[in-house]
C-alpha cells in the first residue's frame, strides 16, 4: 500500500473517462467547430517544408502560377461544397462546366455574339443543368450519386456532340477573356479570373454562415427529415442548391475560357474528381451538414502547392497523384473521427 | 371551466384498407394536460399527425379557440400557435442550441444588414434562446453555443421541448418525451411539461408509460382500436384499470370508476 501517494484517484467512470479524454477530447471540440482547421495546418507545413527544401518555391512568381492553378477547380469547388453540404456529390459538375465553355466560345466567335450576351447564355446553360440534376434528386427521389453518373454522360456527350471535334480559340481581348487578363501587384501576377474564385469564397462564406438559407442547407444535409419537421422545406432547399450550385460552375467556366483562351471541349477530364477532391481535403463531410466552404479552398490550394512542390523537388510526377490519395484519405479518416459522438 | 384551446370531432383517417383513425373526438382545454394512452395501432400518432398539420384527416373538423381551421403543413399549424416536439426530436444535431431553437424561424439583422444582405441576427437570437432556457430553468444545458450531438438524451429533448415552448402559443404536442430517458431525466421533463401548463398551454402528451401519465396528466384519454375508448383521470381510475381498458378487458361503461367532481377549472 502506498500512503505517500496523494495524487486523487478517480472515483466513478465517468470521472476516469473525463481525466483520460480530455486532451483528445479538446482537440475533438477544436475540429469539429473549425472543419477547415486542420487543412490549414497541412498547407501551412507544406509550404513551408517545399520552402525549405526548394528556394524557388515560395518566389512571387512561384505561388502566383500555384494561385493561378487552382483557380478554376477552386471556383467548381465552392459549388462543389454546396451540394456536399446536402448529403449529395456532384459527378456531372466538370462535364457542366466544360459544355458552359464552349457555349460562351462558339457563341462568341462562331456565331459573332457579343461577349457578354455569350456569357450570360453559357451561364444560363449552367444553371440549367443545375436545375436538371436538382430535380431529378427531389422530383424523382433519385440518389445524387445516380443523377449526376447518368447526367455526367449526357453533358459530356452534349459537349462532343456541339463542339464537332473543335477547339476555339478566342483573342486575348473582350469580355469572356477578361478574366484571363493579368493583374499585377510587385512580383505577384494574379489574374482577374483568381480574384473572382476569391470573391466566390467570400461570398459563400457569409452566405452559408450568416443566412438562414445557409443554415438551412446546414441542417437539411445534417439530417433532412429533422429539418423537414423542423419546419424547413427541405426539398426547395436541396433544389435551390443545384441551382445555386449550377450558376457558380457558370462562373468556373468563364475563368475556364479566360484561362485557356478559348474553349475545348476535352478541357475538363479531371475537374469532376478534383473539385471533389479538394472538397473532401478542406474538412466538408460527405456525409452532409458539417464544413465549412473556406476548407476547399485550402484543399484545392493543397492539391496546387503538392503538386508544384514536388515538381520543383525533381519527383516523378505519378508520386504526386499517390501524394493526393493518401490526402484524401487521411481528410475522410479525420472526417469520421471528427463526426463520431461523444456522450 | 374555460372554453377547450384545441377541439377535434369526427377525426378519420384511412391508408388503403387499414383505418387509422375511425372517428375520433378531443378536447384539450388551456392549462392542463392531456395524456393520450394505447396499444400500438390505435392511432395515437395519426391523431397527434392530424392535429401538428403532419397528415390531412380525410373527414372531421378541428377547431382552435372556436374558429374552424386545417392545416396543410406543420408550417401552418406551428403559425397557428401549435408546436409538436417529435419522438425522434427534429433538432439538426450539427447546429447549436441556439440555432436550434429557431431553426426554420431565424430573425433577421435590422436595417439594410438585413432586408438586403439577408445577415442573421444571430446575437439577439442567442440572448433570447438563452433567456427561454432560463426561463424555463433548464439548468442542464448549459452553454447556448454547444452542438446539440455533444449533449445527453435528456439535454437533447430539453432543447425540443425548449423549442415548442418557447414559440408554442397555445398548444404543444409531446410525443413519447420520456421514451429515451433515464430516471432523473425523465423527472425533468415532466418537471417542464408541468411548467407548461402552469403558462396556461395546453399539453397533449402521448406516452406509453403509465407511472409518467398518471403522474402528471390532468385527464387521459384512451385509444384503442382508432377510436377513443373513452376518458379518464387519474383520480378516477387506477392505472391498472387504464390498462384494461387500454387493450380491451374492460370498458368505461363496465368500469365507471370511482366517480369525481368535475375538476374546478
Amino acid at each position: 500500500m502506498t500512503v505517500s501517494d496523494t495524487r486523487e484517484e478517480p472515483r466513478t467512470a465517468e470521472e476516469l473517462l473525463q481525466q483520460r479524454n480530455t486532451a483528445g477530447r479538446r482537440v475533438h471540440d477544436l475540429l469539429h467547430r473549425f472543419p477547415a482547421l486542420s487543412p490549414l495546418i497541412v498547407l501551412i507545413v507544406a509550404c513551408i517544408v517545399f520552402g525549405l527544401a526548394n528556394s524557388r518555391f515560395a518566389a512571387p512568381e512561384n505561388l502566383s502560377i500555384v494561385l493561378q492553378q487552382a483557380a478554376i477547380v477552386g471556383s467548381l469547388a465552392v459549388g462543389q461544397t454546396l451540394i456536399i453540404l446536402t448529403a449529395g456529390i456532384d459527378l456531372s459538375i466538370g462535364a457542366v462546366v466544360v459544355l458552359a465553355s464552349l457555349v460562351m466560345g462558339k457563341l462568341a466567335s462562331g456565331n459573332g455574339m457579343p461577349g457578354f450576351l455569350a456569357f450570360l447564355l453559357g451561364f444560363l446553360v449552367a444553371m440549367a443543368a443545375g436545375l436538371v440534376n436538382g430535380l431529378l434528386v427531389t422530383r424523382l427521389k433519385l440518389p445524387p450519386f445516380i443523377v449526376t453518373l447518368g447526367t455526367l454522360s449526357i453533358f459530356t456527350a452534349l459537349t462532343l456532340i456541339y463542339a464537332q471535334g473543335q477547339t476555339i480559340s478566342l483573342g486575348d481581348s473582350g469580355f469572356l477573356t477578361f478574366t484571363g487578363k493579368t493583374l499585377s501587384i510587385g512580383r505577384f501576377h494574379v489574374t482577374v479570373g483568381v480574384l473572382f474564385m476569391l470573391l466566390l469564397y467570400v461570398g459563400f462564406a457569409y452566405a452559408l454562415r450568416q443566412t438562414a438559407w445557409g443554415r438551412h442547407l446546414y441542417a437539411t444535409g445534417d439530417d433532412a427529415e429533422a429539418a423537414r419537421l423542423a419546419g424547413i422545406r427541405t426539398r426547395r432547399v436541396l433544389l435551390s442548391a443545384y441551382v445555386v450550385a449550377g450558376a457558380v460552375v457558370g462562373i468556373s467556366a468563364w475563368i475556364l475560357v479566360g484561362r485557356i483562351q478559348g474553349a475545348d471541349p476535352n478541357a475538363g477530364i479531371n475537374l469532376n474528381l478534383e473539385s471533389i477532391t479538394a472538397v473532401v481535403i478542406g474538412g466538408t463531410s460527405l456525409f452532409g451538414g458539417r464544413g465549412a466552404v473556406v476548407g476547399s479552398l485550402l484543399g484545392a490550394l493543397i492539391v496546387q502547392v503538392f503538386d508544384n512542390g514536388l515538381a520543383l523537388i525533381g519527383v516523378d510526377p505519378n508520386y504526386q497523384v499517390l501524394a493526393v490519395g493518401v490526402l484524401v484519405i487521411v481528410a475522410v479518416a479525420a472526417d469520421q473521427w471528427i463526426r463520431s459522438v461523444k456522450s | 371551466m374555460s372554453d377547450p384551446v384545441l377541439e377535434a370531432r369526427g377525426l378519420v383517417k384511412t391508408f388503403g384498407h387499414v383505418v387509422g383513425l375511425a372517428g375520433v373526438d378531443l378536447t384539450l382545454f388551456p392549462g392542463e394536460v392531456l395524456a393520450v394512452i394505447g396499444d400500438n395501432g390505435a392511432g395515437k400518432s395519426t391523431l397527434i399527425k392530424c392535429l401538428s398539420g403532419a397528415m390531412q384527416p380525410d373527414a372531421g373538423e378541428m377547431m382552435l379557440e372556436g374558429n374552424r381551421v386545417s392545416f396543410a403543413s406543420t408550417q401552418d399549424a406551428r403559425a397557428a400557435g401549435i408546436e409538436t416536439v417529435y419522438q425522434t426530436l427534429a433538432v439538426a444535431p450539427a447546429l447549436d442550441i441556439a440555432s436550434n431553437l429557431f431553426l426554420g424561424r431565424e430573425e433577421r439583422s435590422p436595417g439594410v444588414l438585413g432586408s438586403v444582405f439577408r445577415k442573421l441576427d444571430n446575437g439577439r437570437m442567442r440572448k433570447q434562446a438563452k433567456q427561454h432556457i432560463d426561463d424555463l430553468g433548464i439548468s442542464t444545458l448549459q452553454n447556448i453555443n454547444q452542438a446539440v450531438e455533444t449533449l445527453s438524451g435528456g439535454q437533447r429533448q430539453a432543447v425540443a421541448v425548449a423549442r415548442a415552448a418557447a414559440f408554442g402559443g397555445k398548444v404543444v404536442i409531446l410525443d413519447e418525451p420520456t421514451a429515451a430517458l433515464g430516471v432523473r431525466e425523465t423527472g425533468q421533463v415532466l418537471g417542464l411539461v408541468r411548467d407548461l401548463r402552469e403558462r396556461g398551454l395546453g399539453v397533449i402528451l402521448i406516452s406509453h408509460n403509465m407511472p409518467n401519465v398518471f403522474e402528471v396528466a390532468d385527464r387521459i384519454q384512451i385509444q384503442r382500436l382508432g377510436r377513443s375508448a373513452g376518458v379518464i383521470t387519474p383520480r378516477s381510475h387506477t392505472p391498472a384499470e387504464g390498462v384494461a381498458i387500454m387493450t380491451g378487458a374492460t370498458t368505461l361503461e363496465a368500469t365507471p370508476g370511482t366517480p369525481v367532481v368535475p375538476s374546478p377549472r
